[in-house]
């Protein structure tokens, strides 16, 4: 369900003023998807900002239950990219959560000005695919990757964002990259958060069965839109020794024949 | 919490009888299932199979997606109405020589069937597959009045013959296999062929030997209800085998069980409802047996019928806002069968006779969260549920949700915080300020000398060790995004 129904590059200007919003888990554990984020937009001729009084969305409170502790983040948040024309989040789940709960969150504990915050905050924020197909209209952004990969579509970018096959349409335009099709690639990794803490057993089966069907593929890196889906289907692969490395979708489009991912 | 004023006082469907409540948690439950080989093959083999029947028949419907909205809307109506529908189905039924009795929940309307069956001296009923009677513990409550309750319906018979639970509210015995069905009728069928095999033709014939005998000489019936129509007060039953039919038309006296929030104003309602329900949960286009009936026909089929209401704990998920949604469901289970989890564990971790997505919302509605914590939790909040939904149930939304209830009716409830509580408002109050977070971002760096010599992190203390069982993590970087930012580009 897109917000944002424009023609695709109704906002394309010569240049765009892109606000980033790197996540907490990009920010702590992944600096080089946030990067890789800058590297590309800079490279398609955009201005890349980066508001550092960001910290997280909150989606892993409310998806806890804990909506209430989750309202400062909520808040801080819409105040940070409220100067923003366009947002960009290298994680279809954030961006699902900016999208979704944050108003939610606003409409429960916290008042209308901020529920009207968030509607307009959310109309800002795309996911990378989204921005560069739906916003920049963009599908070859001029990368290089001379690798056999396959891509896990998670679930929040497919289900929660709908973005369809664009992440598909711009790996397809990749130099050199050997795009091979994942089996039951909508079918969840597993992660789900807290989920994979709580229930252990249950997200590990989910787990075992995506990371059969990776090896299946013969690929050398899993890619996928989002840093969380990604640290689980690693964690897997790097457990059991596979080699098979998890790639960011943003870091296989910043590579270049001069910048290796 | 919002007061609302002129809300009906609710009751929640009471503990120690039925089957809303799993003795143990779900994540406890789940351990066994994912380790039972068998049961992972049969359910992987038995979803898989149902996913794409439906997958195919929906596919061909060039009007679903209008379809599913306006099946959301009859059902969000009928609720919004709910009173009113309930008063006028009674006036049909009783204008039809039916009677109608209203449970406040599983207690009495066990009573209340136990009586009517007594009431004719009976000492057997025949039963259609009904959920509601699963609910209630309906069954039990009969053999303790010492009436015995045979199940009509195949996976039903199989299920109640190995002295076992539905797992599946479509295929209750999803869990078993053919050769293990083979099994129970070879040990638990009084005549059974001794030589009998696994052909599915040869299981079903046996079956019907054994239950054709019943089904001539029942006097009384017990069924469920798909939808009940409040302008004419008609009751439908949808099913595959035929049972049935010969239930609800067989024996002297029908008694039907049916929860509250299968009323639907008209009969119109069930041109969208009767496309909806076949191609989502056997993957049909139609299915093979519809049964309607309106009160009683002189001469023609049960010369008594009784319709009892069922309320246990559905007026309670009417007043929960976000939680009514649950009663649009029509029992469809196809978010058991997309459901990653559900395909994992199969039905019985979930301790409920409602398994999978819908099971994981409606159980907690039905008894309170607070008796079934665990279920909220029992989702990766992936959203296939929500496409599968044929009446677009927000399934993720809904436990997200609950999920926040019971975090907030804990924090009520014990003035000690639990660690997660304790954990989460730590990070809350980490992430509300940008140069706290930084701080935090750095000593993440610790982290670090966890992952040497391998540059992965292997092994973690509790509760972290529940990542580290099976998954790796990788070394903290040892710089943060936003320290690279302000090396490189001046805090710009």
């Amino acid at each position: 369900m897109r917000t944002w129904a424009g023609p695709p590059g109704a906002w394309l200007t010569p240049t765009v003023r892109i606000g980033l919003f790197v996540t907490c888990l990009g920010d702590t554990m992944f600096p080089q998807v946030g990067q890789a984020t800058v590297r590309l937009l800079e490279r398609l001729g955009h201005e890349v900002l980066f508001p550092t009084d960001q910290t997280c969305c909150g989606q892993m409170h409310v998806n806890t239950g804990y909506q209430r502790q989750a309202l400062p983040l909520v808040r801080r948040h819409t105040e940070v990219f409220e100067s923003c024309d366009v947002v960009v989040a290298p994680s279809g789940s954030c961006v699902g959560c900016v999208r979704h709960q944050h108003r939610l969150v606003a409409e429960r504990y916290g008042d209308p000005d901020l529920v009207a915050a968030t509607e307009a905050s959310a109309k800002r924020t795309f996911e990378l695919s989204e921005l560069l197909v739906d916003v920049l209209g963009v599908e070859d952004v001029g990368a290089s990757f001379p690798h056999r990969v396959t891509y896990h579509p998670t679930c929040h970018s497919l289900r929660l964002l709908r973005v369809g096959d664009k992440p598909l349409r711009l790996l397809r335009h990749v130099r050199g990259l050997d795009l091979v099709e994942l089996p039951a690639a909508d079918q969840c990794c597993g992660f789900g958060g807290t989920f994979a803490l709580k229930n252990p057993d249950t997200s590990t089966a989910m787990l075992a069965d995506k990371m059969r069907h990776v090896l299946s593929t013969g690929a050398e890196v899993v890619a996928a839109g989002d840093s969380s889906c990604l640290m689980h289907i690693g964690g897997g692969l790097s457990r059991l020794r596979t080699g098979t490395r998890p790639l960011h979708l943003a870091e296989i489009l910043a590579a270049t024949d001069e910048v290796a991912a | 919490m919002t007061t609302f004023i002129g809300m009906p006082t609710t009751v929640t469907a009471p503990r120690g009888v039925g089957q809303l409540r799993g003795e143990q948690t779900f994540p406890r439950a789940a351990r066994v299932a994912v380790g039972d080989a068998q049961l992972r093959q049969n359910l992987a083999h038995a979803t898989g199979t149902i996913r794409a029947k439906r997958a195919a028949v929906v596919a061909e419907v060039d009007d679903w997606e209008q379809l599913r909205l306006a099946g959301q809307a009859i059902k969000k109506q009928a609720m919004a109405q709910l009173d009113e529908h309930l008063l006028a189905l009674e006036r049909a039924v009783s204008a039809r020589g039916g009677v109608v009795h209203w449970a406040r929940d599983a207690d009495e309307a066990n009573a209340i069937v136990t009586g009517l069956v007594q009431a004719t001296g009976e000492r057997e009923v025949v039963k259609v597959k009904s959920m509601a009677t699963q609910e209630i513990g309906l069954n039990e409550a009969l053999a303790a009045g010492g009436i015995q309750a045979l199940e009509t319906d195949l996976a039903e018979l199989i299920v109640q013959l190995g002295d076992d639970c539905p797992s599946h509210i479509l295929v209750p015995a999803i869990h078993l296999n053919r050769a293990e069905i083979r099994d129970v009728f070879r040990a638990e069928m009084p005549g059974v062929d001794p030589d009998l095999s696994d052909e599915p033709r040869a299981l079903a014939e046996q079956a019907r030997k054994h239950l054709r005998a019943r089904f001539l000489s029942a006097k009384v019936a017990v069924s469920g209800a798909n939808f009940a129509v409040a302008d004419t007060g008609t009751c439908l039953v949808v099913e595959s085998e035929g049972n049935g039919r010969m239930c609800l038309t067989l024996p002297e006296t029908l008694i039907t069980v049916m929860g509250i929030e299968k009323v639907v104003p008209s009969w119109r309602d069930l041109e969208v409802m009767l496309q909806l329900l076949p191609r989502s949960s056997t993957g049909e286009r139609m299915n093979p047996y519809t049964s309607a009936w309106t009160g009683v026909t002189p001469g023609d089929g049960p010369k008594a019928f009784h319709l009892v209401l069922l309320d246990n704990g559905r007026t309670a998920a009417l007043a929960d806002r976000t939680g009514r949604e649950a009663l649009h469901c029509i029992r469809c289970s196809a978010c058991l069968n997309v459901c990653p989890v559900y395909e994992r564990t199969g039905g019985h971790a979930y301790g409920s006779v409602y398994p999978g997505p819908i099971g994981a919302v409606l159980s907690p509605l039905l008894t309170g969260v607070e008796d079934n914590p665990s279920l909220p939790y029992a989702s990766s909040l992936c959203g296939a549920c929500f496409d599968a939904c044929p009446v677009r149930i927000d399934l993720p939304g809904m436990l997200v949700d609950l999920r926040r209830r019971h975090v907030e009716a804990r924090a009520t409830a014990s003035p000690v915080p639990s660690p997660e509580a304790i954990a989460m408002a730590a990070t809350a109050w980490t992430m509300s300020d940008a140069s706290r977070w930084r701080r935090a971002g750095r000593a993440g760096r610790l982290g670090r000398l966890l992952a040497r010599p391998r540059g992965r992190i292997r092994s973690l203390p509790p509760p972290l060790s529940a990542w580290t069982s099976s998954r790796d993590l990788p070394s903290p970087p040892a710089e943060t995004f936003r320290d690279w930012w302000t090396r490189t580009r001046g805090g710009r």
